[in-house]
């Protein structure tokens, strides 16, 4: 597997990097967790810089996150609320991202309800693009929070045995964790009903399950989908309530766990659907990790696409990470 | 004055031929011969001669959307193309389903560089619930009825349309047929691509084959029932390919297109998430577009169809979701029929010209042998001449081509529209 890391000029999806990649971002989000551990979590490294988030869908914790990470690197932030406002009275996409690039952001943070959106933008602005999850396609800064979480729990994904549970159709969080996983040598197995499974896994690195409690026990890491109340009238599902029974975690098990496996879940929760509270303040569970995690991920994404040859903290000795890329 | 084609070689539903062609002052081919002068002279050395191509499947988007295109750009564009008929979809703004709006087409038709040949709404306002006023419609000359773009949902509806259009023929002078889009929009609703592979990878929601095939099986069940004239438009699957080709071996009234793209595009053009690769039907697999072309091959398939869908650059700038379906085909479809359905010539002109001229109903007068008396619609094409598509130089105001960029084989030299030269070495003289 290559370990070369490429030069990227936006982050649009897990497809297409390389172990090697992820990985340099993996050690580089290390130096940005201990800025977050500092009196004064804050860096001048992007002061000057403008990062723009563009939010068509609505995410009040991706978007914290992102301006979390930007306000720690000293970047200054301007905020699109897309909702329906200018899209609405007939202004085209491309229009929007032209509009903004004009104020000069020098990135550009883009969600939206439709797959491909951030590829599209990625091909009309000058800026960098970092796709903060594209419909059911990808949600790349999730995998690598995902990733680092995991990591920092055990060390090493590789031969790890990591079992997604859920709406793997719809989920753009299942698409980029699923690449990530192999890429770090992990092994997946999806574990979900037909109905919530994509149309075609041809070609996937994953093996598929119907049959939660019997894959459980092998399992290193089982990360718990969200459940859209939308799926119900989709009819995807028979009940919430017929979905926690056949897919939900409880505390019986999560006895069938190992007693160092992981447990996650990208929030927010639905309790007593995807999991119990019990669960989610189980030991093994990382739920709130991946929150603190995601904002240095985020810092060591927009370093990473902005900041090149920058110093990374003047007071410390950050800048020798070799993060010209 | 008179006009003639010199040089080329005639290929039209009677052979083969090297024949110069004098066309007339009423419009009609004069004579035909070797060494033949005319008041203008137009050369088509090394071309074929072919009776000008037929397409059954365009959106002229007027009255409505004029800015995406209108009757006079899409026929310059047809014209350029090597079409002397073009047959317009009803699903303008207001809906082509009146009498009104029927006479407005053709007025407009009228000063067009080919004949515009308008279709008519099965249903009121093309809603899939009331007939339309399909009796009076057919006293005016209209054969086709269609709500292309979408299909007509109630199989109880459906029937009686069937049922009540086998009753016009004696005022039409032939039976109507009814042209369906088949997709039932409960499995394609909130899908903007070919459901599998691609689609799951991609994230894009899909629209099964099936949403295709149940209407087209549906169809054939109603034409046994009814005996109407289902012309299957559009046909995208090895499913439904091999539906038409079971019941026209079981003798039932059915023809059938298929558009340029859906022989020469996969799904996998959708990577780009560029909504210029959006169409309805979607883009299918490599077994579909081989299970198209050999429908083309043998038989099956009557009818090369564009589709010509023109969509504005302002309208495609948008997410996948957005953006509206449907591509730009006039220009770019014998090319692509040359270098990509796998057929030869002969078989070539009969799917763009004399097939789908008797499925409209216009065997009169297009699609017709290059001979003396027979009017003169008749296209000059090089088939060896190569060209660089580009949206921009296109005759339309939208630039939506698929094939962007791409070198294409074969090239539209003159077109002959009603004894007129409208298109001049490559070049629209109006």
């Amino acid at each position: 597997m290559s370990t070369a890391v490429t030069t990227w000029r936006h982050l649009l999806g897990i497809d297409g990097m390389s172990r090697g990649d992820i990985e340099g971002i993996l050690d580089l989000t290390d130096t940005f967790a201990e800025v977050g551990r500092r009196s004064i979590p804050k860096v001048p490294a992007l002061r000057g810089r403008t990062v723009a988030s563009l939010f068509f869908e609505d995410s009040t914790r991706t978007r914290m996150s992102f301006e979390t990470a930007a306000k720690r690197l000293s970047a200054d932030i301007m905020t699109f609320t897309a909702g329906s406002s200018s899209l609405s009275k007939g202004e085209s996409l491309r229009d929007t991202v032209e509009v903004i690039g004009s104020y000069g952001a020098d990135a550009i943070v883009v969600r939206h309800a439709m797959a491909g959106t951030a590829h599209r933008l990625a091909d009309w602005t000058d800026a960098c693009v970092i796709n903060a999850g594209d419909g059911c396609h990808e949600h790349p800064t999730q995998a690598l929070l995902d990733c680092y979480t995991l990591r920092e729990r055990r060390g090493d994904l590789d031969g790890m045995r990591i079992g997604i549970v859920g709406d793997i159709r719809n989920s753009r969080v299942a698409r980029s964790n699923i690449l990530a996983f192999s890429l770090l040598g992990a092994e997946v197995v999806l574990v979900a009903p037909p109905t919530l499974l994509p149309p075609s896994i041809d070609g996937w690195p994953v093996t598929v399950s119907h049959d939660l409690d019997a894959v459980l026990p092998g399992l290193d890491a089982c990360y718990l989908l969200r459940m859209q109340r939308e799926r119900i009238n989709e009819g995807l599902v028979p009940s919430l309530r017929e979905y926690a029974t056949d897919y939900g975690m409880d505390a019986r098990r999560g006895g069938l766990l190992a007693a160092d496996a992981v447990i996650l879940h990208p929030g927010p929760t639905n309790p007593g659907v995807e999991l119990t509270t019990e669960v989610a303040t189980d030991p093994r569970s990382v739920i709130l990790d991946q929150v603190s995690n995601g904002v240095s991920v985020r810092m060591a994404v927009l370093f990473m696409l902005l900041g090149s040859g920058m110093d990374l903290a003047p007071d410390q000795s950050g800048a020798d990470q070799g993060v010209d890329g | 004055m008179s006009l003639v084609l010199r040089g080329g070689t005639v290929v039209d539903s009677q052979g083969e031929r090297i024949l110069d062609v004098e066309i007339g002052d009423d419009g009609r081919i004069s004579s035909v011969g070797n060494d033949l002068s005319g008041d203008i002279n137009l050369d088509a050395s090394g071309c074929v001669v072919a009776p000008g191509f037929v397409d059954l499947h365009v959106h002229l988007r007027e009255p409505g959307q004029e800015d995406a295109e209108t009757i006079q750009t899409g026929s310059r564009g047809g014209a350029l193309g090597g079409y002397t008929v073009l047959v317009a979809m009803p699903n303008t703004e207001p809906v082509t389903d009146c009498a009104a709006v029927v006479e407005q087409v053709r007025n407009l038709g009228a000063a067009a560089l080919c004949e515009i040949v308008p279709t008519a709404a099965m249903t009121v306002g093309r809603l899939g619930v009331d007939m339309a006023p399909m009796g009076e419609l057919v006293d005016m000359g209209v054969g086709i009825f269609t709500d292309d773009g979408t299909g007509v949902q109630d199989p109880r509806l459906m029937r009686r349309i069937m049922e009540y259009s086998t009753g016009l023929t004696a005022r039409l002078g032939r039976p109507v047929v009814l042209a369906q889009h088949c997709e039932v929009s409960a499995l394609s609703d909130g899908g903007y691509m070919h459901e599998g592979d691609w689609s799951s990878r991609l994230g894009i929601p899909g629209q099964p084959a099936e949403a295709e095939e149940l209407m087209v099986m549906r169809d054939i069940a109603l034409v046994r029932l009814t005996g109407a004239h289902m012309h299957f438009q559009h046909l995208s699957t090895a499913s439904s390919v091999a539906m038409v080709r079971g019941a026209k071996a079981a003798g039932l009234p059915v023809t059938a297109e298929a558009t340029t793209h859906h022989f020469s595009l996969t799904d996998a053009a959708c990577a780009s998430y560029d909504p210029v690769f959006k169409v309805h039907p979607p883009l299918r697999t490599d077994d579909d577009v081989a299970a198209v072309r050999k429908g083309l091959a043998d038989g099956t398939i009557d009818a090369i169809a564009t589709d010509h869908a023109p969509h504005t650059d302002h309208s495609k700038e948008q997410s996948f979701d957005s953006a509206p379906p449907g591509m730009l085909g006039l220009e770019t479809a014998f090319s692509l029929a040359l270098e990509e359905s796998g057929l030869d010539l002969p078989d070539i002109l009969a799917l763009m010209s004399w097939r789908p001229a008797a499925i409209a109903g216009l065997g009169d007068r297009h699609g017709t042998p290059v001979v003396a008396g027979n009017h003169a619609n008749l296209c000059v094409i090089d088939p060896d001449e190569t060209w660089t598509v580009s949206g921009r130089a296109m005759a339309s105001p939208s630039s939506n081509t698929p094939y962007e960029g791409r070198t294409l084989r074969g090239r539209v030299r003159h077109t002959i529209s009603a004894g007129e030269p409208v298109v001049v070495d490559g070049e629209a003289r109006r």
